[in-house]
């Protein structure tokens, strides 16, 4: 078993454990957790799929690939959260009789 | 490949699920994040053993470390949980997990059936590099011959930026932090010069050798955030001129130069040959600029912002 089937079959299984942690999460930042998890595996399979060259130097265009990949998945992150805070902000404020009420921020 | 070798990456192949696992059942919050991040660090690690350089540093300072600092400063808002909890009847998890074991193994069925060598696009790269402009393969792949894809990249980034201001409820302002102690400001002061003068030295060297516009740009972003962690600076806000100057000029520059081929007759992001090497520097720079203002922008919208005109009170314990 070479290195890159390794590594391959590890991304696979993150991507199925970050899929299972979505569904089955309730709390919304481990639902973000467990997207970038499976972002994590995708990027994984991608790079160990380019590491099969013959020469040994590994396929450069799926490193950029991932590259690309990381960066955008951390603007969707900051945009999840984002948008996870103004939910939670929506639903107090629909909710005024909670304990919640109480704090000076607004938040 | 030796079995220290193969040791090694079967026991980093077997920690990162596992890490991605225990980050995910773990009862607090924090925890999850912590193990997260450690678990950001490994695959950074698995990169490097990998042979994929340019995406660890990537990983290590965007993925990993600007991800987690934003999860972190989502504390501030979400409403405490104290355990773990898990929506779904038993019978449907069992089902589910029953599917994702199924998709495993088919996948890894097909993984195991791919052919064990293959050139992939290194061979065209190989030969195209010459005339790119840069000698690093991953950076003539990423500024160059996928400069569509960077191109978009940036958009993306900047539509990002703006969503995530665009969330802020009007008339909020985000309080300085205050330190409470002096050895925050005093760390930074001695780390932030020696951080300007990496990521100058990985933007320069992003032609020949790993580095570029987005890990230089990572490390700035996460200097920005250091400092504005420790109170030296005030978090930025789009309603400034500067902000929007400075997050305009990567991409818009970048578009610029794609975009001029298209009036000499030929194709979009076709450099002049002559002129490659340059022009690759010169967009690379620009865009570091906005990339670590686009981080930056990412952070404070993710944590707790007060209300114009109340008086400051102390942070509560979450």
């Amino acid at each position: 078993m070479s290195q890159w089937v390794l590594y391959a079959i590890s991304g696979v299984v993150l991507f199925a454990i970050g899929l299972y942690g979505l569904f089955t999460c309730e709390h919304v930042v481990r639902k973000i957790i467990a997207a970038n998890v499976m972002g994590s595996g995708v990027f994984l399979v991608l790079v160990a799929l380019a590491r099969r060259t013959p020469s040994g130097l590994p396929d450069p265009v799926p490193h950029a690939l991932v590259l690309t990949g990381i960066v955008v998945s951390v603007s969707a992150t900051a945009c999840a959260l984002a948008l996870a805070k103004r939910l939670e902000r929506a639903e107090d404020e629909t909710q005024p009789c909670r304990e919640g009420q109480g704090r000076s921020d607004g938040a | 490949m030796t079995a220290a070798d193969f040791a090694l990456d079967a026991v980093l192949a077997s920690v990162l699920p596992f890490l991605a696992w225990r980050a995910l059942v773990t009862d607090l919050l924090p925890k999850a994040v912590v193990l997260f991040i450690a678990f950001g660090l490994l695959s950074a690690l698995a990169w490097a053993r990998l042979g994929a350089p340019d995406v660890a540093l990537v990983e290590a300072a965007v993925g990993t470390g600007l991800t987690g600092a934003l999860l972190m400063s989502a504390f501030g808002w979400v409403r405490p949980v104290q355990r773990s909890r898990q929506v779904g009847l038993p019978y449907q998890k069992a089902v589910l997990g029953a599917l994702l074991l199924g998709f495993t193994i088919g996948l890894g069925a097909v993984i195991l059936a791919l052919p064990r060598q293959t050139d992939g696009l290194s061979t065209e790269v190989l030969t195209h590099i010459a005339s790119s402009g840069v000698s690093h393969p991953v950076t003539a792949v990423l500024l160059n011959f996928r400069g569509y894809d960077t191109l978009l990249e940036i958009m993306v980034l900047l539509v990002a930026a703006l969503t995530v201001k665009s969330q802020v409820p009007r008339g909020t302002f985000r309080a300085d932090a205050h330190p409470e102690g002096p050895l925050l400001p005093a760390l930074v002061r001695l780390v932030i010069p020696g951080l300007v003068l990496v990521s100058g030295y990985l933007l320069w060297r992003g032609s020949d050798a790993p580095g570029g516009a987005f890990q230089a740009g990572a490390i700035i972003g996460g200097g920005g955030i250091l400092l504005i962690l420790s109170g030296s600076i005030r978090a930025p806000t789009l309603s400034s001129l500067w902000v929007r100057a400075a997050l305009v000029v990567g991409p818009a520059f970048f578009l610029a130069v794609a975009a001029a081929p298209l009036l000499a007759g030929k194709a979009l992001l076709e450099y002049p040959p002559r002129w490659a090497g340059v022009l690759i520097l010169c967009v690379e720079s620009l865009l570091t600029v906005s990339i670590a203002l686009v981080l930056v922008l990412f952070f404070p919208a993710a944590a707790r912002h007060r209300p114009a005109g109340s008086s400051p009170v102390e942070r509560e314990q979450t």
